[in-house]
């Protein structure tokens, strides 16, 4: 008797579709704890009534099962594979390009996509090199974690970078993460999470910044030394009283997420990558048979 | 920081009488406009099909359904950031009467002038907060330049619109301005003692 294959390409592209208006309708419990958290400690008016006012959107988005936000952005997954995964990441990019784009139309979904010369719309929230795929290859294993990141264009267009010379040392890469933040002001849709990339080179800097806005709220890096910086930029950053929405306030932040790579000796690359407040994720295990596991707070 | 209501379009006097920080509700119709649209007046000279006299102006590209020759139902409808748009400032209140323009994240300096000179404001919106936006819309009464889709000219007509936050004001006060500002003098001393 036949082995009945599983059509694990259509499961994938399944879980795309899912996860990308999932992402957009339902933020996770961490994101909605910070925003409860934020409204705590504000003391400005505009400030709170910024904040207020995100929280009822919350929860009209919850009752109208509708979108939290219009953008709904570039979809880019950041994908985990096992080396025992049974679908080549060619089958993968494919299925997630295909999801995204049935999730447009199904839903459907404003799309954001265009020619980035002639400004004209190339489909369904895809397009050339789009979505966008964050690769990483696990040993030893045989499962896939895909996560749904929705980018907006108000915060993504608040990305900055900077080659320091190692002469700066830490202390550059904090003034110029503080720059960056208050020359965005209330642009960004503040507060938000503030990715930061350091090391590697220019263009992996800034890769890193964008997986440092993925991790779920508050989570630190696992070198103590980073997770220190992650600390003290975030106490900085909510000195400088840019506030919620840029009106002024004691919240301009909710996290600052840092990750690193090491670097040659001769550069200290700094990228920032802003997440607006609504910080959109979800995520999604596939395991090599097929099962999904649907993931809230991964 | 008074609280006000107000129905668009409006008059000059009633702009005047809104300070930065003030809150604000709107009722009536608002126009949603965007990068596009606006291109297409200034920049290719072609003229509004609606009428903006007095109107209040919303920076904005809706997530809409189809339901007719013209017609859209209303999906999602948030809005975007203003600071690209803020050349159209001066020409929107000079040539066509526009009152208010309602975004996020604000305008940058050069809005401030033609705004306290023209009588215009700058509303603040909680951008990314789209799913309440969209119950405060009523109805997506009339389209123009379907063409420049989702970037079309919308006229909408909403109820409880809000809450909304003066952000530059007709006599030469931006919020924004005075953030920035206290901002950088903090962030002086922040880097001093790093």
């Amino acid at each position: 008797m036949a082995m009945v294959e599983t059509d694990l390409q259509g499961v994938v592209e399944d879980a795309a579709a899912h996860l990308y208006v999932w992402a957009l309708k339902d933020i996770p419990q961490d994101l909605r704890d910070a925003l409860a958290e934020a409204l705590t400690r504000e003391t400005s008016v505009p400030g709170r009534r910024v904040l207020e006012t995100i929280v009822r959107n919350v929860a009209v988005a919850d009752e109208e099962k509708n979108l939290v936000c219009q953008d709904t952005g570039i979809a880019v997954y950041t994908c985990r594979v096992g080396e025992g995964f049974p679908l080549h990441p060619a089958g993968i990019y494919e299925a997630l390009k295909t999801g995204t784009a049935r999730a447009t139309l199904e839903h459907p979904l404003r799309s954001n996509a265009v020619h980035t010369i002639t400004r004209e719309n190339t489909g369904p929230n895809i397009g050339h090199r789009l979505p966008i795929v964050h690769w990483e290859f696990i040993a030893d294993w045989d499962g896939l974690d895909v996560k749904c990141v929705p980018k907006g264009s108000g915060s993504e267009n608040m990305s900055f970078l900077k080659m320091c010379v190692p002469a700066d040392g830490v202390k550059g890469i904090k003034q110029f993460v503080l720059e960056s933040i208050v020359g965005a002001g209330g642009k960004p849709c503040p507060p938000g999470i503030v990715g930061v990339g350091i090391g590697g080179s220019a263009d992996y800097a800034m890769y890193l910044a964008k997986e440092a806005i993925a991790r779920p709220i508050g989570t630190r890096n696992f070198d103590p030394i980073v997770a220190r910086l992650e600390d003290e930029l975030y106490q900085l950053l909510n000195e400088t009283g840019i506030g919620p929405m840029g009106l002024g306030g004691d919240v301009t932040v909710l996290q600052c997420h840092i990750e690193h790579a090491d670097t040659h000796m001769t550069l200290n690359p700094v990228a920032v990558n802003y997440q607006c407040w609504a910080a959109r994720r979800a995520s999604v295990h596939v395991s090599a048979d097929g099962t999904v596991d649907f993931d809230r707070e991964a | 920081m008074a609280t006000h209501r107000l129905t668009f379009p409006t008059s000059e006097e009633e702009i005047r009488s809104l300070r930065a920080g003030d809150e604000v509700t709107v009722d009536g119709h608002i126009i949603g406009i965007r990068d596009r649209t606006q291109i297409r007046i200034f920049d290719q000279g072609v003229e509004p099909p609606i009428d903006l006299a007095g109107a209040l102006l919303l920076h904005t590209a809706p997530n809409v359904r189809k339901v007719g020759p013209g017609r859209y139902e209303k999906l999602c409808i948030g809005t975007t950031t203003s600071a690209r748009m803020v050349r159209f400032t001066e020409p929107l209140g000079e040539r066509y009467g526009v009152r208010a323009i309602c975004g996020k994240g604000g305008l940058p300096d050069e809005a401030i002038e033609p705004m306290r000179r023209l009588g215009m404001v700058y509303f603040a919106i909680v951008g990314g907060a789209a799913a309440l936006e969209t119950t405060q819309i009523e109805e997506i009464e009339e389209v123009a330049w379907e063409d420049l889709m989702p970037e079309c000219l919308w006229k909408f007509r909403v109820k409880d619109f809000g809450p909304l936050t003066v952000g530059i004001d007709s006599h030469g006060t931006s919020l924004y301005h005075d953030v920035q500002e206290a901002a950088r003098e903090r962030l002086e001393g922040i880097i001093a003692r790093l």
